[in-house]
């Protein structure tokens, strides 16, 4: 499929946009004055106005562009960023968002009712930086709006722009925004035809704009150019004034500087004060900018599927090169033997690289979940610190993809029923903010993602309590810790007295087990009273492509994950004959059970004479399976298996071996599960 | 898992796409002396036999997978469902398989068959339904019988008989 639709295209860039946005004031909650944040966010809302209005977007841009007018005036350091700008910018971004999918609804008024909020939050009452007094920047706008200034620019943008992406005509559009516009090129700079390059800019504009917009209107036009170009920008009105200085001068004396033109003349000189502050941030604008461009230039955005059709393709190539190498092997010619390594060592690479092409680092997952905290936070009145862990953790996407809305689960629960109100936390004599900490982490072929936090634990007399009460375990039911805890997820399940906007309707805790277990992970939980509870999901690291162990049972080949193996040995024949008894075996000093897979699968053919075990375990439990044979290790290409064999709980998929034949792959958790159900019987036997 | 897999609502006994001039494009083979027909348009290929892979604790209706070309699928005995015994493969054994929509998601199936015959075409007229009493297989398994030349043939049901469930 291909990108071609530009309304997907900028959805995308939106998306990426807003996450910016976002990203950027939630920083600001924590740093008000981050000058570095309040910049991103208006470059990011700048830009979303500015691709919006170019795709079509107009109700978004217009919007847009009111919440950036108030935003820059953050940015100017004319007005202090507090939390209830922060908020209420969060707010109008999500009216963005709903422009942005919707532009055809009626959104109603919600608009306004935003950009008064905004409005309202930025004025404020906290005085300003001090650097500005409110008084005087206040007037000096609004006087320059409604005098209607005229201005004269002329410009010119460096030789090489166009090659570097820079588009003079959407300039000279924005200029027109602005207002009543009056555009003259001067071509004299243009070279003879024969020396003449045709990406090359020789074109210089001289333009006469009458707006209601101040000063700073027109150089946000430029904001984006501004480091390498020349700037003159003076007024026209009353003949005043002239303020024509190439831009690096301008940009070291910001906003107020014009302001003295308009009808309010003295009150405003506050440059002096401010100018040591302002040209950095301004100077560093342009400049990232260009990096961030530079960096998106690296970056090719390809559909996933794509990806998805080049895995496959990888895999068959894995597949027939490995009959290549069965072939090789019993083939007498160097020749052929030594291409065929070469294949197999290109192949494998081809399947590494095309393995980290998939892979994401967690952290765009992680950083969906600061809004939903800082929002979870004003909401629940609880205060919240999210603390984030090894972000750079990478996992394929699909897994990201499909962990996401497990994750709000968990992380909602937590915050709902883990964490306790300050005052419970006072009381408790624990620090007031509550800790959420999300963390991840790769353990062999898996990765572990963690939430916790040191909220009041689980209440497990309450679960008890609630499942005996639904029916989910026997009155009295002997269950273990690990067992009793596991039953939140059961389904139908929720021990929250009240159901709240949050959570408590017993939906989600179910989805998040059934998620984790289609993705082939499993669910750990700690929790301990007062301390708070530790939820861990371990999820394989690929969807894809796993190194398995292949052996024989029977006539049958299995794969068994070679992440889950731990070691394989030999079943004496002594252990053999005794284990008719018991299935378990000493290993080291401790017992492990076993499964003797020719019965499970009933084989009905003689076992061979020396059968092996192969010991897999996951995490902290054991478990050994019986084999005839243990082929070696296999590079294997997960394919699923159809509907029709989702019944079959004990293989998670199958595989194709070089011989074309199919071996089915066992699924470890539901052994070790099986496994240790059988242990339980033994031990209730006697 | 627990999916009790229901018919989409009980579909209508019939789901064969006769065309306009009521006729039907067919693929015919047999299975234990019987008879049977698919539309020709759900075949994707016939195969010789391929090595199988049994899938220890299936349903014998569907008992072992087949790697047709780098994809793992289902190979279906379509036999057990109309109570027919399993039988040796011949020389004449062939596999069908077909593309099946099994809960809204297309699934590529292979079906055993003792033999398959031509490519023909069926008229709606020669067609009848199942009768309700005096057949051994179930009704719903049976789109319709089609007669020609003195023998009838079936028309299976696909839909319904993938769409069972751990009822058998």
């Amino acid at each position: 499929m291909s990108m071609t639709d530009p309304i997907a295209v900028f959805r995308m860039e939106a998306a990426e946009l807003f996450e910016q946005i976002e990203s950027g004031l939630l920083d600001l909650t924590h740093r008000l004055d981050d000058r570095d944040q309040i910049d991103a966010v208006f470059r990011g809302l700048h830009t979303l106005k500015g691709s919006g209005a170019m795709f079509g977007f107009d109700a978004l841009a217009a919007f847009t562009h009111h919440c950036e007018t108030a935003f820059d005036r953050v940015r100017k350091g004319e007005k202090p960023a507090t939390s209830e700008l922060i908020a209420a910018v969060l707010a109008a971004q999500d009216h963005m968002r709903a422009l942005v999918d919707r532009p055809m609804d009626d959104h109603g008024n919600i608009g306004d009712i935003l950009l008064s909020q905004l409005q309202r939050a930025v004025e404020g009452d906290a005085p300003v930086t001090a650097l500005v007094p409110t008084i005087q920047a206040e007037p000096a706008a609004v006087a320059v709006k409604s005098a209607g200034n005229t201005w004269r620019i002329r410009f010119s943008l460096p030789v090489n722009s166009m090659v570097n992406g820079t588009n003079p005509l959407g300039l000279l559009d924005e200029l027109r925004d602005l207002g009543e516009c009056r555009i003259a090129v001067n071509t004299s700079a243009i070279p003879s035809l024969d020396v003449l390059v045709p990406t090359d800019l020789h074109l210089s504009w001289d333009v006469t704009v009458t707006t209601d917009q101040p000063r700073s209107a027109i150089d946000d036009v430029f904001i984006f150019v501004l480091d390498d170009m020349q700037l003159d920008v003076e007024t026209l009105t009353d003949g005043v004034a002239v303020i024509a200085e190439p831009a690096a001068v301008q940009a070291e004396q910001p906003v107020p500087v014009v302001l003295p033109v308009a009808a309010i003349a003295p009150a405003t000189l506050p440059v002096p004060a401010q100018a040591p502050a302002a040209p950095a941030v301004e100077r560093e604008v342009p400049g990232s900018n260009d990096a961030r461009q530079a960096k998106a230039a690296e970056n090719v955005r390809v559909p996933a599927e794509r990806l998805d059709e080049l895995m496959d393709r990888v895999g068959e190539l894995v597949i027939a090169q490995s009959r290549l190498r069965q072939l090789a092997s019993s083939s007498m010619d160097l020749q052929l033997r030594s291409v065929s390594e070469e294949i197999e060592r290109l192949s494998g690479e081809l399947r590494d690289t095309m393995m980290v092409l998939r892979m994401v680092p967690v952290g765009s997952l992680f950083g969906r979940f600061r809004r939903l905290v800082h929002d979870l936070a004003r909401e629940t009145g609880k205060v919240i610190e999210l603390v984030t862990e090894g972000e750079t953790t990478e996992v394929d996407k699909t897994v990201i993809e499909r962990l996401a809305d497990p994750l709000v689960h968990l992380v909602r629960n937590s915050i709902d029923h883990g964490l306790e109100t300050p005052e419970e936390r006072r009381a408790a004599g624990k620090d007031e903010a509550g800790k959420i900490m999300l963390s991840a982490r790769q353990a062999g072929g898996e990765v572990i993602i963690t939430i916790k936090d040191d909220g009041r634990g689980i209440n497990r007399e309450r679960v008890r309590a609630k499942a005996e009460a639904s029916g989910l375990i026997q009155p009295g039911a002997a269950l273990s810790d690990q067992d009793l805890l596991q039953l939140i997820f059961a389904p139908g399940f929720s021990t929250a007295a009240q159901v709240t906007n949050l959570s408590g309707r017993g939906v989600g805790m179910d989805v998040v087990k059934k998620t984790v277990e289609t993705l082939r992970g499993a669910i750990d939980i700690t929790s301990h009273a007062g301390q708070g509870s530790d939820v861990s999901l371990r999820i394989p690291l690929t969807l894809a492509i796993i190194d398995g162990l292949l052996v024989r049972v029977g006539t049958g080949r299995y794969v068994i994950p070679l992440s889950a193996v731990e070691e394989c040995l030999e079943l004496s024949l002594e252990e053999d004959l005794r284990s008719r008894g018991r299935s378990f075996i000493s290993l080291r000093d401790s017992l492990v059970p076993f499964l003797r897979l020719r019965d499970l699968f009933r084989t009905g053919t003689k076992p061979d004479a020396h059968q092996k075990v192969v010991v897999i375990s996951t995490g902290t439990e054991r478990v050994g399976m019986v084999v005839d044979q243990i082929i070696g290790d296999h590079q294997t290409v997960i394919k699923s298996m159809s509907k029709l064999h989702h019944d079959v709980a004990t293989f998670s998929g199958a595989t194709i071996l070089g011989d074309g034949s199919v071996a089915l792959i066992l699924d470890v958790a539901h052994l070790v599960a099986a496994g240790q159900q059988q242990e339980a019987q033994v031990r209730a036997a006697g | 898992m627990i999916e009790a897999v229901q018919t989409n609502d009980r579909q209508p006994q019939s789901d064969t796409h006769w065309n306009s001039d009521g006729e039907l494009e067919v693929l015919t083979f047999d299975l234990h002396g019987e008879t049977f027909a698919l539309e020709a348009a759900m075949v994707q290929e016939i195969l010789d036999l391929l090595p199988e892979t049994t899938v220890p604790g299936a349903m014998p209706f569907v008992g072992s997978v087949i790697n047709f070309r780098g994809k793992v699928i289902p190979l279906a005995d379509i036999r057990l469902a109309f109570g027919m015994e399993a039988a040796e493969t011949t020389i004449d054994s062939r596999i069908i398989v077909i593309e099946l929509n099994l809960q809204g998601e297309p699934t590529l199936v292979g079906l055993r068959t003792d033999k398959v015959n031509e490519v023909t075409t069926l008229a709606k007229t020669s067609s009848e339904a199942p009768p309700s009493v005096g057949m051994r297989w179930r009704p719903d398994y049976i789109n319709c019988l089609v007669k020609r030349g003195g023998q009838f043939i079936i028309l299976p049901n696909l839909q319904a008989i993938f769409s069972f469930r751990t009822d058998t």
